[in-house]
């Protein structure tokens, strides 16, 4: 009895927390405190059997199954607030709280207080028992039950399965497809430009600059391209600037191709 | 005794409550399996009322046909998440005169 006092009073405010819960996740806790806490109250009440198979087909099996799909689904996914039905909360309130005064009511005043105990009954045993009754007396249903699970299993499947609407292509496909478009269009088969590399920026934001100094936007990713990162549409000065300086005469006569002379000089004296 | 079977009431009015009040499909799931866990909790406390097995067998078919429902409903769940992009159930309304 004492454990039904410590555990009554948290299997109700666990079960009150799956009504008021904003967040899914900690319904779903709250919701697992009240499954161990039955399954100790089984233990208490003589069915061992029924203490494991609650631990572990409900609180392993149905809460994981439980806790994978709200993963799924997203957990930060927050219910609307806002009453579909105007007055419905308040209104179920009272229906609520009205079912639990008859039911209590009702079946308080049918149950009688005389208590056989499963003494006798769990005499070889409580698992011993179960499976006694399980394969005499409710052996057809059983035998549904099981046909219930192979249904449940390829409904399952069914409707989880989900249909491949566009074949993904192969590498062979894509290979014969870029060999194609080259004889029949002249388009480059090989890989493509690579975005330049400038000292000032980071390389995949840059378009890769041609021969005549024309950058060539295909050179950034698509994605950068569409975002309009891409570096000649965020800041055309940027590129103009480094543009400049690279066909800057007195840049190319002084700076850059004579310090690769005075390197290779350096170098050479060096060995 | 009898506060066995409260606590199972009382545990399967705040269940019913649940599915009426919660919007999203996920946790109106969570409170129907919590009213089938109340009644089990009524089943194995009227067993050993009764001093006899039967409740205990019905309570552990009552969990295997839980079990096959959670299976069902939640892959319902996600195939109707994958259409609609939402969980609540007052979003999925195709059917809606």
């Amino acid at each position: 009895m004492i454990t039904f006092w410590i555990l009554a009073p948290l299997m109700v405010v666990a079960a009150l927390g799956l009504i008021f819960a904003r967040k899914a996740v900690h319904a779903a806790l709250c919701l697992a405190v009240v499954m161990i806490s039955l399954a100790v109250l089984y233990a208490a009440q003589d069915a061992t059997f029924l203490f494991a198979v609650q631990i572990i087909v409900y609180t392993g099996a149905i809460m994981m199954l439980f806790l994978f799909v709200l993963m799924l689904v997203g957990v930060e996914s927050r219910e609307s607030v806002v009453e579909v039905i105007k007055g419905q909360r308040l209104a179920s309130a009272i229906v609520g709280l009205a079912f639990a005064l008859l039911l209590t009511l009702g079946i308080g005043q049918a149950v009688s207080t005389s208590v056989v105990g499963l003494d006798v009954a769990n005499q070889y045993g409580n698992v011993y028992g179960i499976a006694e009754l399980l394969f005499s007396d409710y052996v057809v249903a059983f035998q549904f039950t099981a046909a219930l699970m192979i249904v449940a299993v390829l409904g399952a499947m069914v409707l989880a399965h989900k249909e491949i609407l566009i074949v993904p292509k192969t590498q062979k496909v894509r290979s014969e497809e870029r060999i194609r478009d080259f004889a029949e269009q002249g388009k480059h088969p090989g890989v493509g430009a690579t975005p330049g590399v400038y000292a000032r920026h980071n390389a995949v934001d840059m378009p890769a600059l041609l021969p005549d100094g024309t950058p060539l936007e295909d050179s950034v990713s698509a994605v950068i391209r569409n975002r309009q990162q891409s570096l000649p549409t965020r800041g055309r000065h940027d590129v103009a600037d480094t543009l400049s300086q690279i066909e800057d005469p007195d840049l190319d006569s002084t700076s850059a191709p004579q310090i690769g002379v005075d390197q290779g000089s350096d170098e050479q004296e060096d060995a | 005794m009898t506060e066995y079977i409260t606590l199972s009431l009382i545990l399967f009015s705040i269940g019913a409550v649940g599915v009426l009040v919660r919007r999203n499909a996920i946790i109106v799931f969570m409170c129907v399996e919590l009213m089938l866990n109340s009644t089990n909790l009524a089943f194995v406390s009227f067993a050993r009322q009764h001093g006899n097995l039967d409740g205990q067998a019905a309570a552990f078919f009552v969990m295997v046909v839980a079990a096959a429902e959670v299976v069902i409903g939640l892959a319902i769940i996600v195939s109707i998440y994958r259409t609609r992009r939402s969980t609540s159930v007052d979003e999925a309304n195709l059917l809606q005169a």
